[in-house]
């Protein structure tokens, strides 16, 4: 899963510990998250903490048992739903700034990832230091935008880093999942996508395209769209593939499941379904054969490599340091375009067949 | 191109052969000519474009990406022509509509080694991320996409509502864009002229035989040998000094794997007959033919060592024949036909050719025990075919039967169980299985002698499955293990020494007969048993 993070950050860009230590001592990177130390918190800790500052809601950055939890509201509601528990949850709304402990301020600012999702900006000793979390740039029905932000230090993630992932135009993937549909309608499309966000960003931009037929959803995908609704987000007309009367009430339909039901017992009860995944990974054919996907649907909520490197231009941080995914590739881009960087070898993100 | 680029991903991406065939086949509906011939052939052989090799693509990144970048992005992906086609930096602005099949190939035909370097940028540049991976695989012909030369003419007979037979007659000899194959077949023209050409002509097959008697007056019995069913061809050829070529079932041409045989022909005829390797194994001495296992050595090689064709020299054994000095017997009834195949035998290198002996007994009864022996001889079994029956393609009802010597029965411990593809994907359906190594009540361990994926119902298949679920003790990525406690009776046809497998066995058809619940797993059978089954 995780590369041996003692490997990252080469020596020939190694990074001059002395100069950070005085630039940006405040803040530390350790590998199981970032520690604001005037603050003592942690960003996206993957162990718990007493004081917790959460980007967004998948799991391998939002974890359980921390003493407070800061986070938006729908980022609280996600984890009170996967964790049934609401202890310490502290609400900040977009764009709010709090103040912690040793004087930092702390900001949350739409990463347009997932419903809730963040960046956070710190700002502490004259300096700016904004956390993206993982973030995309391009439009999402179920979430606000990516905001551009001015900062000295941009920390980012890279799961997409590399440059063969180009993400094609959204409506595009949709328009193959609705042709197939059509090409054989005694078929149904079984789609695999994440619990959150993928799976509701799917059924989303199929309303946006026109679809107005009911959803199908496997059981484990209903409550994350039942809490997507109630933030306001219109996913139209869903059913639970168990409640269906037959399997013919299914032909022609979109079926929606978390990946690993794809291929298991449970996908027999679907008319001859057509097996379809929505991320970002299908871009390389072998990715998508190895997981038995006949149609594959590039669709991903990460920045893809012309995004990630459109995003460090427009930023136009001092310095860039890549939390996860594929850094070797970024590291060696700011390197040809004279911008400084380090890969922070944080653990526990991550990389393959997580939410991306 | 954008049509060939998509069946291209559709093929990739699918499982199902049915599937395969049926966008092959709309794909060769839906295109004009030229374009579906080079597609198809593209797809089935390959098409050789001698100025594009995969260091011409790897040069061409060089000067557009950063070569950390490529080699980063290389490795991910695992394939130069996709890697390349996902890097490749799109114009500025569109430099023209995407080029068709045939006018890329066109193109890429009259690149050299100097002008690649400008001409095939022009094409990628014209193209989108999918239509430059398609590009670039015709381009290299390195396809790999699973579509036989028998999964492309079936697909080809569907397409047009045409035999499939005649669809290998015709192939053969064509050369893209066929575009005479697609007057005949989606115009109704007349089929393509080949007269003087050695082309494949389609065999004639034969229904397993199920009765329990027939009239030995009507049919003609023969041994089934256990070769390959070979077509030895030669014809004047387009030079009219003579071209001989060997046929595999599926019209492949082995020519190259078995050169001795059509060196010795020289005669204008079409002869139809098994491939065997000179032994003992198959009759005895007067068999005179080696076991499968030994053809098996030489089978599938891009040519051949001067011991091999001295140690296991090969030969044909004349069944039929179906032209002989450019006339066609087929239309003639069984006997006429051998007829002429003995009177042409002394025309044929001894050699290389014998004739397959009738099988002479007064009565079926006799004929049955004959074939209940034929095990010890090695041999197949007893083909039987109808004395007035002309020779046609395919299998036809009522006019050849083979009668396979029953299946050997071993029983068989189920130790690995794998995912199927297709509909089978969420199904373990295949199946590997061992015999025991040593005492099972002791200290004797399960060795794998061989894997079987049919053979049983749909609803034994849920059982099986179930059984695997229920039963796992470890898994390895697809593949999961059992607490090896079900039997399996498995049935094969014959079992030969084998250095490729840790058991040094190898099984031919191994199917699952029975699954023997009722039976203990330290009950199965002692590989020894398995290994007292060879007939090498």
């Amino acid at each position: 899963m995780s590369e041996n993070p003692d490997l990252k950050g080469t020596s020939a860009r190694a990074f001059h510990c002395d100069l950070v230590a005085r630039a940006f001592s405040w803040i530390r990177p350790e590998p199981w998250g970032i520690h604001v130390v005037p603050a003592d918190c942690w960003i996206d800790p993957a162990r718990a903490v007493d004081r917790a500052l959460v980007t967004h809601g998948h799991a391998d950055h939002a974890r359980g048992g921390h003493g407070q939890t800061f986070a938006t509201p729908e980022t609280l509601a996600i984890i009170k739903l996967r964790y049934a528990t609401s202890d310490g949850a502290v609400p900040v709304a977009y764009h709010e700034t709090i103040t912690l402990p040793g004087g930092v301020k702390a900001t949350w600012i739409p990463a347009g990832h997932v419903l809730g999702s963040a960046q956070i900006l710190l700002e502490h000793a004259g300096e700016r230091i904004l956390v993206t979390g993982d973030f995309k740039r391009r439009p999402d029905p179920t979430c606000p935008p990516f905001e551009v932000t001015p900062c000295d230090v941009f920390i980012t993630e890279a799961t997409f880093g590399l440059p063969v992932f180009r993400h094609p135009p959204t409506q595009h993937e949709i328009a193959k999942l609705t042709d197939a549909l059509a090409a054989e309608p005694e078929r149904c499309v079984l789609v695999g996508a994440y619990a959150l966000g993928k799976a509701q960003r799917v059924i989303a931009e199929l309303r946006a395209a026109g679809h107005a037929q009911t959803i199908w959803l496997h059981g484990a995908l209903e409550k994350m769209c039942r809490l997507y609704e109630d933030f306001g987000v219109d996913l139209g007309p869903l059913s639970l593939v168990s409640d269906a009367p037959s399997k013919d009430a299914m032909e022609g339909h979109v079926v929606l499941a978390p990946p690993s039901a794809l291929n298991d017992r449970w996908s027999r009860r679907l008319p001859d379904p057509l097996t379809a995944m929505a991320s970002g990974w299908m871009r390389v054919r072998q990715r998508a054969r190895q997981r038995g996907v006949e149609l594959p649907l590039i669709i991903s909520d990460h920045a893809d490599w012309d995004e990630l490197t459109r995003t460090v231009t427009e930023v136009a941080p001092r310095e860039t340091w890549i939390t996860h995914g594929r850094e070797e590739a970024m590291l060696r881009w700011c390197e040809l375009h004279q911008k400084k960087a380090r890969a922070l070898a944080l653990v526990g993100y991550e990389d393959e067949g997580g939410d991306d | 191109m954008e049509a060939f680029a998509a069946l291209l991903d559709t093929l990739v991406y699918t499982r199902s052969r049915n599937a395969k065939i049926a966008a092959l086949a709309r794909y060769l509906r839906d295109t004009p000519d030229p374009d579906r011939g080079y597609a198809l052939a593209a797809l089935s052989d390959g098409l050789d474009f001698t100025a594009v090799k995969g260091s011409t693509i790897r040069a061409l990144m060089r000067e557009r990406v950063d070569p950390e970048l490529w080699t980063l992005s290389r490795d991910y992906v695992g394939d130069s022509a996709e890697t390349a086609s996902l890097l490749w930096p799109e114009p500025e602005q569109v430099l023209g509509p995407p080029p068709t099949v045939a006018q890329a190939v066109d193109a890429l035909a009259a690149m050299t080694r100097t002008t690649v370097a400008t001409e095939l940028p022009a094409l990628l540049d014209r193209l989108d991320a999918e239509g430059r991976y398609a590009l670039l695989k015709l381009a290299t012909g390195a396809m790999r996409i699973g579509i036989s030369a028998r999964l492309a003419k079936t697909a080809f007979a569907q397409a047009f509502d045409v035999a499939i037979e005649d669809v290998e007659e015709h192939w053969h000899g064509q050369s893209p864009p066929y575009t005479a194959l697609f007057d005949w077949a989606a115009h109704g023209a007349a089929p393509p002229d080949t007269e003087n050409l050695p082309l494949f002509r389609p065999f004639m097959l034969a229904h397993a035989f199920e009765a329990d008697d027939l009239d030995l007056d009507a049919y003609v019995a023969e041994w089934k040998w256990d070769g390959i069913r070979v077509q030895a061809v030669h014809a004047p050829g387009e030079s009219g000094t003579g071209e001989s070529r060997l046929y595999s079932r599926s019209g492949d041409d082995i020519s190259a794997s078995f050169p001795e045989i059509p060196a010795s022909l020289d005669v204008p005829c079409v002869l139809d007959g098994e491939l065997l390797v000179r032994g003992e194994a198959q009759g005895g001495k007067e068999g005179g033919a080696a076991s499968f296992n030994a053809l098996q050595q030489r089978l599938g090689r891009k040519t051949v060592s001067k011991k091999m064709l001295r140690e296991a020299p090969a030969f044909v054994r004349l069944y039929d024949v179906l032209q002989i000095d450019g006339v066609d017997l087929r239309p003639l009834p069984w006997a006429q036909r051998r007829e002429a195949l003995e009177s042409l035998l002394h025309r044929l290198d001894p050699e290389r050719f014998d004739l397959s002996r009738l099988i002479d007994v007064p009565g079926f009864a006799e004929l049955a025990a004959l074939r209940e022996n034929a095990r010890d001889a090695a041999i197949e079994g007893v083909m039987l075919k109808r004395r007035d029956s002309p020779y046609v393609a395919g299998r036809k009802t009522g006019l050849w039967y083979k009668w396979k010597r029953d299946p050997l029965l071993i029983d068989c411990v189920l130790m690995y169980a794998q995912r199927g593809s297709g509909k089978r994907s969420s199904f373990y359906s295949d199946f590997t299985f061992g015999c025991w190594d040593g005492d099972p009540d002791g200290e004797g361990q399960l060795l794998p002698v061989g894997k079987a994926y049919f053979g049983f119902t749909d609803a034994e298949l849920k059982d099986l499955d179930r059984h695997v679920r229920q039963h796992t003790v470890n898994r390895f990525g697809p593949v999961r293990e059992t607490d090896k406690s079900l039997v399996f009776e498995v049935a094969f046809d014959s079992v030969h020494a084998s250095a490729r497998h840790k058991s040094g066995l190898a099984m031919r058809f191994p199917r699952i007969h029975r699954i023997r619940t009722d039976k203990p797993a330290h009950e199965a059978d002692r590989i020894e048993s398995l290994r007292a089954l060879i007939r090498d």
